[in-house]
């Protein structure tokens, strides 16, 4: 047991006096949070918006107040005639235009529906999709309280579909990342700079004099991963705390089980840089085989930033040995949903099996390679 | 001197086998205590794969071996206990202090807090190194960290130390400095089972055996090898030695 904290304490001291090793482990979580948090966000914030209406009239005049009022709004033009409202799109001034057809109010109130358009920029479909949203929403929610106030005008004000989003009810793109962020830091963390100093000692051959020493291999290991695996729990806490504080994530969910979901993903991801340790031979192995093997898939495949459901149908197939996935799919299950173990229980089974096969594989790998 | 009453290696037809390849073939040797024993061989002679065996990093594929008095196949972990090993790339951690590396090689011999300290100042007032116990190791002179894997290699009182090319890289005199505390250990009764590629070297063992594509070819000491030889160095007997070798270096 003396040599084992002997050993360990040793790992700590490489770590601490690393400083690019420091910065990653230290740096990069809170870098990545406020990145995704608010640079990188998916969220369309301030659309130029142009308004058109032929007829001025009160209900116009109201709906136009609602869009200047929304935070994601900002009216810049007032347009006078059809045609200046497709120059100021040419000229690239506006990033939607509200065009209400003629004698809106007038039609609205006799014959219950009154037209409007919404003229969207569809270069970038995404954002396109999103400030259609934003517009309808606000549409809708102006239709459904005429109705409410109204209550004699029988006529309904159907115009739009009403667009009804669940979990995510303003559309924040940082409630997403969070987890996403998680599962990106703890591969990163556990499995490659694990694989790193391991495949470091080999390289040094410092390997060779460990495996001479009475320590049994399996010692040798487990000293190496146990500073990454409380760096990772540190880690973790690190990420929940911002997103909580920082971003505003509500915690919907039971922290335990965040924990425990993170605790066995740590595991899978130890187990895969022990794997990774016992197939290349020097440190730019190691970091190319984590980059290329671990974090793209996790950033492509694991539905952090590309919907799952929207991939081919091989894609798909192949991103369920992604183990990020699962821990992304469960964690946002339980913090932003809130939802119970039952829900979850799937994503857990599937990570521990992982975990399970990993570790058999990565010792018995690192076994053979000794001989 | 008694060689049959402490013999710390024995090796009888000592073989391994990578499938068809036989790289150890029938060694058979004794080193006795104390003795510093010179192992040489050109490059893929099997000289690296024999010292593994002897260290119980692999197991032979036939043949019988001892170490310290422990089985080679069965007693591995007997055996690490009891030998020191240092290697070309000496064994130290360049970004720990020197007391840092010297601790935790104690602490992975299972030696106590007390011993350490002691073993610590005792070594570094030897080495005249006690000012640099702060020091981290890769702020060191080539030949100090050298000096310094080398009393590592040693400080759990091994009863034998493997010593793998230990002198690459220096030049001849800082050599001679290092031979000088390999024979303080033999004097303490460490057995030194060396390698190297250097024939001044060689001239400094008690006994030398050199192998040619995995077999021992020649076995005595320095100066009987030159008689036998007819040479006037080792390095003559080597190369004649050598190039008998079927083999190509790796």
């Amino acid at each position: 047991m003396k040599q084992f904290f002997a050993f360990v304490q040793k790992e700590f001291y490489h770590i601490f006096r690393d400083r690019r090793t420091m910065l990653i482990l230290l740096a990069m979580p809170v870098v990545l949070i406020i990145l995704f948090g608010f640079a990188i966000t998916t969220e369309v914030n301030n659309v130029r918006l142009g308004v058109y209406a032929p007829s001025q009239d009160e209900m116009t005049r109201r709906i136009t107040e609602r869009f200047a009022s929304n935070r994601y709004f900002e009216i810049v033009s007032i347009v006078k005639s059809r045609d200046q409202s497709d120059e100021i799109y040419r000229n690239n001034e506006a990033d939607l235009v509200v065009v209400f057809e003629q004698d809106f109010q007038n039609n609205l109130m006799h014959t219950g529906s009154g037209a409007v358009q919404l003229i969207v920029d569809g270069s970038e479909p995404n954002t396109a999709s999103l400030m259609q949203n934003y517009a309808t929403s606000v549409l809708s929610q102006f239709q459904s309280e005429m109705t409410s106030t109204l209550p004699s005008r029988t006529g309904s004000f159907t115009i739009i579909p009403q667009v009804k989003l669940l979990y995510n009810p303003q559309m924040k793109s940082s409630y997403n990342f969070v987890p996403g962020v998680m599962g990106l830091i703890l591969i990163l963390i556990c499995a490659m700079m694990t694989s790193i100093s391991i495949v470091r000692e080999k390289e040094r051959g410092t390997m060779e004099v460990l495996l001479v020493s009475p320590m049994r291999p399996i010692g040798i290991i487990l000293a190496k991963v146990v500073p990454y695996f409380c760096l990772s729990i540190v880690n973790v806490i690190t990420i929940l705390v911002l997103a909580v504080f920082v971003l505003g994530v509500p915690m919907a969910g039971s922290i335990f089980w965040i924990m425990i979901l993170s605790l066995v993903y740590i595991f899978v991801a130890l187990a895969l840089g022990i794997t990774i340790s016992s197939l290349v031979d020097n440190q730019v192995g190691a970091m190319l085989a984590s980059a290329m093997g671990l974090m793209m898939p996790v950033m492509v495949l694991s539905g952090m930033i590309f919907p799952i459901e929207n991939m081919p149908a091989i894609l798909q197939w192949l991103s369920t040995i992604i183990p990020a996935r699962w821990y992304i799919t469960g964690i946002k299950k339980i913090m932003i949903e809130g939802l119970p173990l039952e829900y979850f229980a799937k994503e857990l089974l599937i990570l521990c099996i992982m975990g399970a096969v990993l570790i058999t594989v990565s010792l018995k790998l690192f076994k053979n390679r000794l001989e | 001197m008694n060689m049959e009453n402490n013999i710390v290696i024995h090796t009888d037809k000592l073989t391994k086998k990578f499938g068809d390849f036989t790289a150890v073939d029938h060694i058979s040797f004794d080193v006795a205590q104390g003795e510093i024993f010179g192992f040489l061989g050109a490059n893929g002679a099997g000289k690296t794969t024999a010292m593994r065996m002897l260290c119980g990093l692999s197991k032979p594929t036939s043949g019988k071996g001892t170490v310290a008095g422990f089985d080679v196949y069965t007693q591995s972990e007997d055996i690490k206990k009891n030998i020191g090993y240092m290697s070309q790339k000496f064994s130290l951690y360049e970004d720990l202090k020197v007391w840092e590396n010297i601790r935790l090689f104690g602490g992975i011999y299972g030696m106590n807090d007390k011993q350490i300290a002691e073993g610590t100042d005792r070594m570094l007032e030897s080495l005249d190194f006690t000012q640099e116990r702060d020091t981290l190791v890769k702020a060191l002179p080539l030949g100090w960290k050298q000096k310094l894997a080398f009393s590592l290699a040693i400080f759990h009182h091994p009863k034998i130390v493997f010593l793998d090319e230990p002198t690459g890289g220096v030049d001849p005199a800082t050599r001679r400095k290092f031979w000088e505390l390999i024979y303080d250990a033999a004097e303490d009764g460490i057995t030194v089972f060396v390698t190297t590629h250097y024939m001044d070297e060689a001239e400094y063992c008690n006994r030398v055996s050199i192998m040619v594509d995995g077999r021992i070819d020649a076995l005595d000491s320095p100066s009987n090898l030159k008689k036998q030889y007819c040479a006037d160095s080792m390095d003559e007997v080597f190369t004649k030695l050598a190039r008998k070798a079927q083999r190509t270096g790796d």
